[in-house]
């Protein structure tokens, strides 16, 4: 049999999204037990890879695994071998060679999850490969929307913001449109991808275009030293025109759901009161993330239909 | 030592002759029906094609300095192979070929070698790096074909005309790389949907389109020659069309990659598609392949560019540029037969042209009295190329597992049959 891994969502089924949100909604009632720790991936061993900075994302693939019971190893990238200049493949082989079932990869150059896949026996997790994918965070996004919605078909979620750097927003639209919903991106053109009129979305050329009628908005993470690269000449005009406030959600649905990647540049991408106010899912996505990411590992070490035919038991599960 | 060829279509300059052709010593002395005299060997060639040895203008050899991804014997041994009987070498070394020293130190190696002839292109400017002309003149004295800067436009539009201007004096001919470095910006693929589904850093075609303009406005304004290197878009064709309406006195060369292969390679991160200038889309194919049929594009030439496999089994964005060319070339380069080009125009965009534009005397063209400079091609033969199986060090071969048509199956360089079915030979 082949190997399992998660690269990113382009191609991915409906069914495989289904069935992997289907674990993650069970894998929430165990986070959210007040005994989260289950035996599921007792004796596998999953091995973090983050070349690039990140805490949330490491963190929530850190709790994941050890509430399913894994071993969690850390490669703290700044003082191993990768400083020496290991070559990449050369890191996975070694950590295949201490008997790596999951290799979960960050890295700022994007095809690296699947050139390390490619020559791992390791499942490998995308938890981010530089503009390409970040399909754990796609899932999650796409699990705060279903726990709202009876399904994506026919919803309408905007994309917001720097679309072209946005590895977040081509997972989302590969998924979301897999799953049925409709995508319509809205940036400035500077930070929009080449050719984007070939994606399977609507390009909006203003933000209230985009959000007209919208079921979810996401706001995307902008790094601001692209102001520096001149791709927009200031936040102060960025956030009027891309920027999600009070006066924008007047014209969504009126049960939107507001979302974003996180971290929150706050008065840039979403201004203080939206984020946290009431429309605001932006922390529900964190716990969602853990969720999602527990049912990724339980999939690829083909344990997800043990669990999901487990009854729970023992700890006593809060309702949500 | 008379050597008989017979029964093979011999490609001349304007016809295809089923016949003889007899050389002797490093001279062509018949080409004509049926040979009456006597020869000390012959080969029955029925059913193939007898052309003019063929030219490429555009290959990176990598010696001195390089020597663990190709060397001048290695890669010399991959060109007879590959049915080329001569080869122009950039000079993108370390160091780079920028003093006749260097230039002689390749010719010294390649007569060691005693395969294809190597054709030595020297630096424009010294290290490649744009700020002072390298000692041009002195190279061209000591057998650099032409000057190129290679792998890099001439840094600024100065520079450029300075070079032009200087290269008069002695004919000297400039091989331009076209692309505006300001706008590829870092960019390692082109810049369009596979790059943007992939998230990979395109490189908008604005960049080689802008860059040609450029370099050729600049020949031009000097009454200058300028040969134009790997032209991949279809912007850069309508260019040099132009320009060649207006008199410029350009020419142009293309590559089987931006003929029979798109920017889709790069959706699965296959590095070996990373090439520089980038892999276009199938309207640039049709534009060149339209180019090279009108004359606006005049040679055929490969960019073979080896590397080490640890310099492409690693990140795309930190992997090399370039993909190994000269055994490819002819089995991809008949698929222009079945786009309205015959054998004559094969053999002129990839033997007589290239001979014309680096001014090869006595070669170029099948003709009695020439240096007997030979490729025979099998029209016929179909396979799967298999880059573990070239003659290159190196692997790294977009066409690696592609189904290519015909192939040189003997080469013969200066009357010396140097590849013959799949060997290569010493010269006698």
């Amino acid at each position: 049999m082949d190997k399992k891994d998660l690269i990113g969502l382009k191609g991915v089924s409906a069914e495989l999204i289904t069935k992997i949100l289907d674990g993650a909604f069970k894998m929430k009632k165990v986070l959210l037990s007040n005994q989260k720790k289950i035996s599921l991936l007792n004796g596998k061993s999953v091995f973090l890879m983050f070349y690039e900075p990140s805490t949330r994302t490491s963190s929530s693939f850190d709790q994941a695994a050890k509430v399913l019971g894994a071993n969690l190893i850390k490669l703290s990238v700044n003082s191993s071998s990768v400083k020496k200049g290991e070559n990449l493949i050369d890191t996975g082989k070694t950590l295949d060679s201490m008997k790596a079932d999951i290799l979960v990869i960050r890295h700022f150059c994007s095809g690296v999850a699947k050139l390390l896949a490619q020559n791992v026996q390791a499942s490998v997790i995308n938890a981010g490969d530089g503009l390409n994918e970040h399909p754990t965070q796609a899932l999650l996004d796409m699990m705060t929307m279903k726990e709202k919605w009876d399904s994506f078909v026919g919803k309408k979620v905007a994309l917001i913001g720097d679309i072209k750097h946005s590895r977040v927003a081509r997972s989302n639209i590969w998924g979301l449109t897999a799953m049925g919903a409709k995508v319509t991106v809205c940036g400035p053109a500077t930070l929009m991808p080449a050719n984007i009129e070939n994606f399977p979305v609507t390009v909006a050329k203003t933000k209230e275009q985009a959000v007209s009628d919208a079921d979810a908005i996401m706001g995307l993470r902008l790094q601001l030293e692209r102001q520096d690269n001149g791709m927009f000449p200031s936040i102060r005009e960025y956030h009027r025109y891309y920027g999600i406030d009070q006066e924008l959600l007047k014209i969504a649905k009126k049960d939107v759901l507001v979302m974003h990647p996180g971290p929150v540049n706050r008065g840039v991408e979403i201004e203080s009161q939206v984020k946290d106010g009431q429309f605001s899912y932006i922390n529900e996505q964190v716990t969602n993330g853990v969720a999602v990411r527990m049912a990724v590992m339980a999939y690829l070490t083909c344990k997800l239909d043990e669990f999901m035919k487990e009854q729970p038991k023992g700890a006593k599960v809060i309702p949500l | 030592m008379k050597t008989l060829l017979k029964n093979g279509n011999i490609v001349l300059k304007d016809k295809i002759i089923r016949g003889d052709l007899v050389f002797e010593n490093n001279r062509i002395i018949y080409i004509g029906e049926k040979y009456s005299g006597e020869a000390v060997q012959e080969y029955d060639l029925s059913g193939k094609m007898v052309l003019s040895g063929l030219i490429d203008m555009h290959t990176h050899l990598r010696e001195p300095g390089l020597e663990y991804k190709e060397d001048i014997a290695s890669g010399s041994r991959s060109a007879v192979a590959g049915g080329f009987t001569a080869i122009a070498c950039m000079p993108n070394t370390n160091p780079v070929l920028d003093n006749p020293a260097l230039i002689s130190y390749v010719k010294y190696r390649a007569e060691e070698c005693g395969l294809c002839k190597v054709l030595p292109i020297g630096a424009v400017t010294k290290g490649q790096k744009g700020q002072t002309l390298a000692e041009m003149r002195l190279m061209s004295d000591s057998g650099a074909i032409a000057f190129s800067d290679d792998g890099y436009p001439v840094s600024t539009a100065r520079m450029l005309r300075l070079a032009l201007e200087y290269v008069q004096d002695f004919d000297g001919l400039i091989i331009s790389h076209c692309e505006d470095a300001s706008l590829s910006d870092g960019g390692y693929v082109h810049e369009g949907e596979s790059a943007s589904i992939a998230g990979l850093k395109g490189i908008p075609r604005a960049a080689e389109d802008a860059g040609t303009a450029r370099d050729i406005i600049i020949a031009q304004s000097m009454n200058a020659r300028l040969h134009i290197a790997h032209v991949s878009t279809k912007g850069a064709v309508e260019i040099i069309r132009y320009f060649k309406s207006q008199g410029a006195k350009i020419t142009a060369e293309t590559c089987p990659q931006y003929l029979f292969a798109t920017d889709k390679e790069i959706l699965n991160f296959n590095t070996f598609a990373k090439i520089n200038p980038p892999l276009r889309e199938s309207f640039d194919n049709e534009a060149l392949i339209q180019g090279l049929k009108d004359g606006v594009i005049d040679a055929l030439a490969t960019d073979h560019a080896p590397h080490h496999i640890d310099e492409k089994k690693v990140e795309f964005a930190n992997a090399a540029f370039g993909s190994i060319g000269l055994e490819s070339a002819v089995g991809l380069n008949t698929r222009l037969l079945e786009k309205g080009f015959d054998w004559i125009d094969l053999a002129r965009l990839l033997s007589s042209n290239p001979a014309k534009i680096l001014k090869l005397k006595d070669t170029g063209e099948l003709k009695t009295g020439n240096i007997a400079d030979i490729t025979v091609i099998d029209p016929d033969i179909e396979y799967i190329f298999d880059a573990q199986k070239t003659f290159s060090k190196a692997q790294n071969s977009l066409f690696d597992g592609w189904k290519l048509k015909g192939k040189a199956i003997m080469t013969i360089v200066e009357g010396n049959i140097i590849y013959n079915n799949g060997k290569i030979l010493e010269r006698a």
